[in-house]
């Protein structure tokens, strides 16, 4: 077996040993925007140094993928993973953000890897290829995210564009509340069809509350259950919200007409003032500059229940 | 070997359906929404007298729409798992046998899995997809077992509960594969089998009800067969009985009982096991006993296990969490104390 091989073993360690290796650096660099080396970190994450303005980077979170592209750094993107779904230009495969494969990464030779959490030890291993690792992890207010725009930018050499993008983003932000007048309604907030709920503790609940709005999760405490509480159909009910926001649209087909169809639900305010308002999942669960667009939608139901 | 004249004393009935009647009304007074047990009681005077009720109409639509189909619901699936489990035990010869063992869990869960990530909005069916896989899952599940167990040759009960050792790890394998494809279904498929009742109403009543009944009369009419059959099968033959014929009645009913629990609550573990066992301990070992007892035990017991997932605290806990917790220690305590007396 070994004979029949051992010609052509010879052949390859003599080519790999002779290779010149074409440097992927060659060609001079165009000018570098922004300044490099530049340690940045996101808050609740490690700082990470990079050296040089990254031109190959993969990201494993959707939220980040969303945000690199809003900044421009969209050509510098060769892979983002499987749940990346927006924009639609993003260069998706088969990578997974949850448990990613240090070897599936590597083989799109990137210089910047960008997930959410590393739990796996995965910065360590890409650490071995030369490539660093920046975390991003959820976002726990909405400062948090403009933080990581800025940090993205930074990052990946486009300084100016992160920092001006957290500052639109706050700024409309800041405009949509202040220009929806403040009522004091209720809302439940649908995660899936066994009535998983988030409380005013997540990031989406901080956004809601900026709207003066109650949320019917937070019962006591908020921070029960890390703000993910499970609720029952008897305690929507019971709570009788203004307002209900399906983020289980696209997953999982639920519309105004199916939640009026659930037994006892059409008693509800909500169902009967027309005040169900089904979300884009992706935009109901991504700290991205789409944010503003759920705060839109959010004034808009708000403006409607008005009447 | 158990006393095979042990018949059910009626005390004992009475008793059991009275337990089960005192949890039922409990757990519908009671509830995740506080509207006073007062109120609700005054609410079905209101409906047997045509009276004024105190309750808003969606108050009574909690009452009436969400809380007696759940607490109804959890009382047909204890007692279907219950009642399973006892005829599993009994065709097996073996205390821990149960048809989650046989496959059932695991083809429910695999066949869930796959419709969760191949057909995810389905909607408008008469049944929901997810129960309607489960379902199929849970009965293939059995059968690939009772098949698998069949050709390994003899058809003895320890080939066929390790064929359903064989054929569960299988089916679980291409669940974790097809989840590991597609991980935005995790959360989806993850809740399922922690086993609930939280989505339910009267639709799942009504699919849920029919099979377990005919499950329940089948293995009722069959507890006198089965007593025979746990002298052995040639005692069983000699008395002009077909024990192959027989197992396969009694394994297809449980296992349709099975499968219809699982498709409107999930997996929700120790039922099963635990019910029978302790219906043992207190009235006796024959068939004809645990099988009825198991009946009201299950039902009662699930009640109960219920009402604490959905009071004890703020959100809910997972009901098989629930089973879990109070079944496993429980069953630990009953082996121990049943092996001590034996010894």
């Amino acid at each position: 077996m070994f004979r029949r091989f051992a010609p052509f073993l010879a052949v390859l360690l003599v080519l790999t040993g002779c290779a010149t290796r074409p440097s992927e650096d060659s060609a001079s660099p165009p000018e570098t925007p922004g300044t490099f080396p530049v340690t940045v970190s996101a808050p609740g994450a490690p700082a990470v140094t990079v050296d040089a303005q990254p031109r190959r980077i993969v990201s494993l979170s959707p939220s980040a993928t969303e945000t690199l592209f809003a900044l421009g750094a969209g050509p510098q993107v060769v892979a983002v993973d499987s749940a990346s779904t927006y924009p639609e230009q993003a260069p998706r495969t088969a990578l997974s953000g949850l448990s990613p494969d240090p070897e599936a990464i590597a083989a799109y030779q990137p210089d910047l890897v960008i997930v959410y959490a590393d739990t796996t030890g995965l910065a360590d291993a890409l650490a071995k290829t030369g490539t660093k690792t920046l975390q991003m992890p959820d976002a726990k207010t909405l400062d948090d995210a403009y933080a990581q725009f800025v940090a993205l930018g930074k990052a990946t050499g486009h300084q100016a564009e992160g920092e001006s993008l957290a500052r639109q983003a706050k700024d409309d932000i800041d405009k949509i509340v202040a220009d929806t007048p403040k009522r004091s309604l209720s809302y439940y907030w649908e995660l899936d069809q066994t009535y998983y709920s988030v409380t005013s503790a997540t990031f989406v609940g901080q956004v809601l509350s900026r709207f003066g709005l109650t949320n019917i999760a937070d019962g006591t405490d908020p921070d029960a259950s890390g703000g993910y509480p499970q609720l029952s159909a008897e305690r929507v009910l019971q709570s009788d919200p203004d307002l209900i926001f399906l983020a289980d649209s696209k997953c999982c087909g639920q519309s105004a007409r199916t939640v009026a169809a659930r037994p006892g639900w059409n008693t509800l305010t909500a169902v009967q003032r027309d005040q169900v308002v089904a979300l884009d999942d992706d935009i109901a669960s991504r700290w991205s500059p789409r944010i503003v667009d759920l705060a839109r939608t959010v004034a808009d139901a708000i403006d409607k229940a008005g009447a | 070997m158990p006393d095979t004249r042990t018949r059910l004393r009626a005390p004992v009935l009475v008793t059991g359906i009275l337990v089960l009647v005192a949890v039922l009304v409990s757990a519908v007074l009671a509830g995740a929404s506080d509207l006073g047990w007062q109120r609700v009681l005054a609410e079905f005077w209101a409906q047997v007298t045509g009276g004024q009720s105190p309750l808003s109409a969606r108050e009574a639509a909690i009452v009436w729409q969400l809380r007696v189909p759940r607490v109804l619901l959890a009382a047909v699936v204890g007692a279907a798992l219950a009642v399973s489990g006892a005829t599993f035990q009994g065709v097996f010869r073996n205390p821990l046998a149960d048809p989650y063992l046989l496959g059932a869990a695991a083809g429910a869960g695999m066949a869930a899995t796959l419709v969760v990530v191949l057909a995810p909005s389905v909607t408008g069916w008469v049944v929901g997809p997810l129960p309607l896989a489960a379902f199929a899952g849970a009965i293939g599940g059995v059968g690939l077992s009772w098949l698998v167990g069949r050709s390994a040759g003899g058809g003895g009960t320890s080939t066929l509960l390790l064929a359903g050792v064989a054929v569960a790890s299988f089916l679980t394998a291409i669940q974790t594969f097809t989840q590991q494809l597609n991980t935005q279904t995790l959360r989806q498929v993850y809740t399922w089998m922690l086993g609930g009742l939280s989505v339910s109403g009267w639709r799942e009543v009504a699919i849920a009800v029919p099979y377990v009944a005919v499950a329940a009369v089948v293995l009722c009419l069959s507890a006198r067969l089965l007593d025979v059959l746990t002298l052995g099968d040639a005692e069983a033959a000699s008395l002009g009985l077909r024990p192959g014929r027989i197992r396969l009645v009694v394994l297809a009913a449980a296992s349709l009982a099975t499968a219809a629990a699982v498709s409107v609550s999930g997996l929700i573990g120790f039922v099963g096991i635990v019910v029978p066992h302790v219906v043992r301990m207190l009235a006796g070992a024959s068939h004809r006993v645990v099988i009825p007892l198991s009946l009201i035990g299950g039902a009662a017991f699930l009640v109960l296990a219920d009402q604490v997932a959905r009071t004890i605290m703020p959100g809910e806990l997972p009901l098989g969490v629930v089973t879990a917790f109070t079944g496993a220690p429980f069953f630990a305590w009953i082996l121990r104390s049943s092996r001590r007396r034996v010894s």
